[in-house]
């Protein structure tokens, strides 16, 4: 009897181990399979899933985007995941889902994919209001974030020292501001946030505070003062002709390897023709087309 | 008779399997959980060095010359949980005495669902409030450039322990027989020295058990004090930001690529050791109990 009982925990323990190894492996091409399983219809019949998934700070582009563009094919559906530029190009890569979004470029060792840009995206210099301080140079930034400039009054504020916060490793954003101001691994951070409105929140509690977010999250956020560089303030057209230097594109990431679905192709189209341009705008980025 | 045994016993049979299975269920999450863990922290330690993993004390994962060094995590981990111990143990402690042998009954029918309550809310509320209050209070009053720190975190954590011990401390007073505190009232000690002379060591092991269990749920939590601790893997001072075992996997793990979410994985491992070895302390303390 002891025995039969033993086969028999046996049996349930394997039985039950396949079940979650089945899962696994099941769950991968699950993401990719919706997108190029409807049938290929020649006319404008769109429909079907595309996936799309990565850079958390291009979230407002992709709501307005797929918003206008559900709107206008019934039949489509568009998923966004906000899981960071990082997984995104992954996805892309590994066929988890339709289009990538990368808020940064791509890295040489990122192959398999290509990028297409749709649209700018300025990262804004952001200091409480309470701070006199109202427009620094690149050079001046990159030393406030290093800890070289450690009192406020070295740049013309308050005698307080300075407080810098930033994103965590891996952000696209903290990428885009350390690669732009020269300060890759060596800002010394006073707090890392994992997201743009927590940076907000932290510079808005902290009239010593200096940080970095994406222009879109801050404009018209009255909680925090938004630097001029170099005098130039960020804006629109300031971060198209180039003439605001802390500046990053926000990418679509899509696969060498695999077609995409016609909805997909469709949509990638469509965001990147003058169509688009007013919601991206909207959405507090500025347009490419 | 024999005819109806006969015909109840495939019954019985399937139904002891279908609990079985389902007892079965946790043992196969946990083995599953363990394995994947194992499985996929080890390539980094392997590649890093354990020495250099455990003790190195720079981490820099981005940078061009990656460091993977988790030494300040895992005393900002371990100053944490004691500093939470040192500050929600006594206060938890004396609640569940005020509790279980001091306050009038309807004193405590006001208290106990307030405890209950201070379980039932989410870390990640706790989190919220700290960082839009307790964070800029902290700033004002010990002068300091930014709040985010060490401190916050101890706060936050000591307040989230106080429930679980609490309640543990006040069931294990509960349980206290009688006829000791009876007794030693008789000799003519005074209630408060009957509780804490009687009472208490009496249920020690029980209060024990609430401090490891305390321990547990400090040294496990992410959500609250990602948001009050600052999040930079600066070795640990009370008053500088830091970053802790939970908090270096939560925020890094959505950006991670390559090595680093590798190293991530590992620093879940070493997580997951540490909470390893609390329950088994936890469930010596309790069997010692149950013999006691």
């Amino acid at each position: 009897m002891k025995k039969f009982f033993a086969i028999l925990l046996t049996l349930a323990m394997a039985l039950s181990l396949a079940a979650c190894g089945g899962n696994e492996t099941a769950e991968e091409p699950a993401g990719s399979e919706t997108g190029t399983e409807e049938p290929a219809e020649e006319t404008a019949a769109l429909s079907g899933t595309v996936n799309t998934n990565g850079s958390t700070s291009m979230e407002d582009v992709m709501g307005s985007l797929k918003e206008a563009f559900e709107a206008e094919h019934g039949d489509v559906t568009i998923q966004y995941t906000g899981s960071g530029s990082g997984a995104g190009i992954t996805g892309a890569q590994e066929g988890t889902c339709d289009i990538g979004l990368a808020s940064r470029d791509l890295k040489e060792d990122e192959t398999g994919v290509k990028q297409i840009t749709v649209a700018k995206d300025g990262i804004a210099i952001i200091v409480n209001p309470a701070n006199p301080v109202s427009d620094l140079t690149i050079e001046q930034i990159a030393a406030l974030a290093t800890g070289e400039t450690a009192n406020w009054s070295e740049v013309g504020g308050d005698d307080a020292q300075v407080v810098f916060m930033g994103r965590e490793a891996g952000s696209g954003t903290r990428d885009g501001f350390e690669s732009i101001t020269g300060t890759e691994d060596a800002c010394k951070y006073q707090n890392e946030y994992t997201s743009t409105g927590e940076v907000v929140a932290g510079v808005a509690a902290n009239p010593n505070a200096i940080g970095y977010a994406s222009l879109s999250a801050v404009e018209g956020d009255e909680t925090v003062k938004v630097l001029t560089v170099g005098g130039v303030a960020p804006s629109e057209e300031t971060v198209l002709d180039g003439s605001y230097a802390i500046q990053r594109n926000f990418n679509f990431i899509i696969s060498d390897s695999k077609e995409l679905s016609p909805a997909a192709q469709a949509f990638v189209d469509w965001a990147t023709s003058a169509d688009a341009s007013d919601l991206i705008a909207g959405a507090g980025a500025v347009p490419v087309a | 008779m024999n005819a109806m045994k006969q015909k109840l016993r495939p019954m019985e049979l399937i139904m002891n399997l279908l609990f079985f299975i389902c007892g079965f269920i946790a043992i196969v999450f946990v083995l599953f959980i363990s394995i994947y863990l194992i499985i996929s922290g080890i390539p980094a330690i392997r590649e890093i060095g354990l020495v250099d993993f455990l003790f190195g004390q720079e981490w820099a994962s981005t940078a061009a010359e990656p460091k993977f060094g988790i030494l300040p995590f895992i005393l900002t981990s371990v100053y944490g949980t004691c500093g939470a111990i040192i500050i929600g143990v006594p206060v938890g402690f004396m609640t569940a005495v005020f509790l279980a042998k001091v306050a009038s009954p309807r004193l405590a029918a006001v208290v106990r669902p307030a405890v209950d309550l201070l379980a039932g809310i989410p870390s990640v509320v706790y989190g919220l409030i700290g960082m839009m209050v307790l964070v800029p209070a902290v700033r004002e009053a010990f002068d300091l450039p930014d709040g985010a720190s060490l401190f916050c975190a101890i706060i936050v954590l000591a307040v989230m322990i106080l429930p679980s011990i609490i309640s543990v401390s006040e069931t294990a007073l509960k349980a206290v027989p009688p006829e000791y505190e009876e007794a030693s009232l008789a000799l003519g000690a005074t209630h408060i020295e009957t509780v804490f002379r009687v009472s208490v060591p009496a249920a020690s092991s029980g209060i024990a058990a609430a401090v490891v269990l305390g321990i547990g749920r400090a040294i496990g939590e992410a959500m609250a004090i990602i948001m009050v601790a600052g999040n930079v893997a600066n070795m640990p001072s009370l008053f500088s930001s830091v970053r802790f075992l939970t908090t270096a996997v939560a925020s890094e793990m959505a950006y991670a690529s390559g090595l680093q979410r590798q190293a991530l994985y590992s620093i879940a491992l070493v997580l997951f050791i540490f909470i390893m070895l609390i329950n088994i302390v936890l469930n010596t303390v309790l069997k010692r109990k149950e013999e006691g």
